[in-house]
């Protein structure tokens, strides 16, 4: 019995993957093992179901399914994934690209179970593939992350983006602030700071801090060996960050933009 | 065949009766002239002669000729291009004719060589003015108007379509009843897409329209979608062009409620309000859930359609207010001008 996951926002499409899973129970016998309507809820639901395969349509609310892929991606024994969309013309291309399986709707019987066939031989798309079909994506639309993950024993922690105060590069991982908390995510600086571009600013070599969460600049007191310099004050947290002199010019005039 | 012919390129004379054309006429001609007099002239004094003297011999033969050309555009419309500025020319340069040798007539002046020049130039101004307004007719032609809004129409949008049938067979066995039902409204919807976009529609056809498209979202998005509609004030016999609300309502749906993991809502409202149309459709707007390109494309799409059919008359206005995406459309109230025809009539 091959346990399956089906996520999918609209009812009727969910009841038929079910139904068509029912067809082909001879060929191929699954058992259902959970649902889920919208991305988030995909990301908390699935680790706990012991899904081995994820049939995941890619035009959910709330978080594409390429990036629930990637969250899913961080269990250490998560489902294969079949990509299931009814037209996402950039979705297929990055799809294509990276040999990442995916059914077109209306699912055929047929399809769906050789895709469920090679999903069972084949296991977990790797990160990595993952990654450049994202990247693909963002590219082509626009569409990036909304959320951070972590995996946390075996579930899946989010940390929405827009949460994010400042990002901290250490020795082997990142360190992720939130007003709230800290996280370590293991991720590269240089990769976030190329996804996230837009949002966030780079204070320092190893720091980059959300534009909307910079509030103002206190000159720290200078040492005896070293010049005085800036440090920026974050909305919602205690904690000063130092600005490098090679960044200062570009981060003042960066703030001073209302 | 008469209706493939009003569709085709115009291959006709301008109606000189438009004041469009008159005005492009006068002003064209005077400027011919007086590109024609500055070339001459050998100084500004003596082109101010010259242009008085131009002015005494051009205007008299230029309003008569447009004011033949005007009482005579019933039926010179009715040849094709060619043979109709044959008659234009001829036209002209008889007019032309007429006058010099009545001018010559009365003053008792001997003419020369003017005569053959004044009909080379009169000629030449007309042939001039006529290939203009041709290319002119054809810019805006009925004709290329026709291909833009046959590729303005083409853009149904798959995601609807392939999740739509996705919703029907999903309800073939369990409901096949209801399945039925969706096909039909899906049915009536492509037939709607696929019509001829150059006609006008009933308003009430068009609200009818509105309900089997709701019908079939309705059964993919479940409690997702709520629709309000306020269409008391609606006045049924109004006519307006095909496919302008339908599309407002898929923008409401697929930026609106189908991006939030909430339910929404979704108001429609249509009014007429003295001898205006108002169409108010509204839904919920979150900017983290916004697709800006895609919309921004469909309203712009609606709004050339109304464009073509209204002019500056019709107005579309999309804007924000708080968390709600509200766009209204305003156009000419038209009451449909016959009995309307039946359902298979079309």
């Amino acid at each position: 019995m091959l346990r399956v996951f089906i996520a999918d926002d609209e009812a009727p499409a969910r009841g038929r993957l079910r139904e068509l899973l029912e067809d082909i129970q001879a060929e191929i016998p699954t058992q259902v093992v959970g649902e889920a309507r919208n991305g988030i809820e995909t990301v908390e639901r699935v680790p706990a179901s012991g899904a081995e395969i994820l049939l995941l349509d890619i035009e959910m609310p709330g978080m594409h399914g390429l990036e629930v892929a990637r969250h899913l991606g961080r269990l250490p024994e998560g489902p294969a994934v079949i990509f299931v969309t009814a037209h996402d013309r950039h979705a297929v291309e990055a799809f294509e690209l990276n040999a990442l399986d995916y059914l077109l709707k209306p699912v055929r019987a047929a399809r769906l179970e050789a895709a469920l066939k090679r999903a069972e031989a084949t296991g977990p798309p790797s990160g990595q593939t993952l990654e450049s079909a994202a990247d693909q994506l963002r590219e082509a639309d626009g569409r990036g992350r909304t959320h951070f993950s972590l995996a946390e024993r075996n579930r899946i922690v989010l940390v929405p983006v827009s949460e994010v105060v400042y990002l901290k590069a250490e020795q082997k991982y990142v360190t992720l602030r939130t007003r709230e908390r800290e996280h370590l995510i293991d991720e590269s600086l240089i990769s976030l700071e190329r996804e996230f571009g837009e949002r966030f600013v780079r204070i320092h070599r190893n720091c980059i801090v959300a534009r909307d969460a910079v509030r103002a600049f206190e000159r720290a007191p200078a040492a005896e060996d070293e010049e005085a310099h800036w440090l920026v004050v974050l909305d919602g947290i205690e904690e000063r960050l130092p600005v490098s002199r090679r960044q200062w010019a570009a981060v003042r005039a960066i703030i001073a933009q209302p | 065949m008469a209706s493939i012919n009003q569709n085709a390129l115009s291959n006709a004379l301008p109606d000189f009766r438009n004041l469009g054309v008159i005005a492009r006429v006068l002003v064209g001609v005077n400027l011919l002239a007086f590109g024609a007099v500055l070339a001459a002239a050998a100084g500004w004094d003596d082109l101010l002669d010259r242009l008085m003297r131009a002015a005494a011999f051009i205007e008299p033969i230029l309003l008569a000729s447009v004011l033949v050309l005007v009482v005579l555009s019933p039926l010179l419309t009715r040849l094709r291009f060619g043979a109709g500025a044959g008659v234009v020319l001829v036209l002209v340069t008889g007019i032309t004719a007429l006058a010099m040798l009545g001018v010559a007539r009365v003053y008792g002046v001997p003419l020369g060589d003017e005569l053959p020049q004044a009909l080379l130039l009169a000629a030449i101004a007309t042939a001039v003015l006529l290939g203009y307004l041709r290319l002119l007719t054809k810019a805006y032609s009925p004709a290329l108007a026709e291909a833009r809004l046959q590729v303005l129409q083409a853009r149904i949008r798959p995601h609807f379509l392939f999740n739509s049938l996705n919703a029907v067979l999903s309800l073939i066995r369990r409901d096949p009843v209801r399945a039925e039902r969706a096909l039909e409204d899906l049915a009536d919807l492509f037939r709607m897409l696929m019509s001829d976009a150059r006609q006008f529609v009933h308003l009430a056809d068009e609200i009818a329209l509105l309900e089997r498209y709701a019908s079939i979202e309705q059964l993919r998005l479940g409690e997702r979608l709520r629709i309000v509609w306020e269409l008391d004030a609606a006045p049924s016999d109004a006519i307006l062009p095909p496919l302008v609300l339908q599309p407002l309502l898929e923008n409401a749906v697929y930026h609106g409620v189908e991006p939030s993991t909430e339910p929404g809502e979704v108001v429609v409202r249509i009014a007429q309000r003295g001898s205006r149309l108002h169409v108010h459709i509204e839904n919920p707007y979150a900017e983290r859930h916004a697709h800006h390109a895609g919309n921004r494309m469909a309203i712009d799409n609606i709004r050339e359609r109304l464009m073509l059919f209204f002019d500056a008359e019709a107005r579309l206005a999309a804007r924000i207010e708080g968390n709600r995406y509200i766009a209204e459309v305003e156009m000419p109230y038209r009451p449909a001008p016959k009995p309307r025809r039946g359902a298979q009539g079309g």
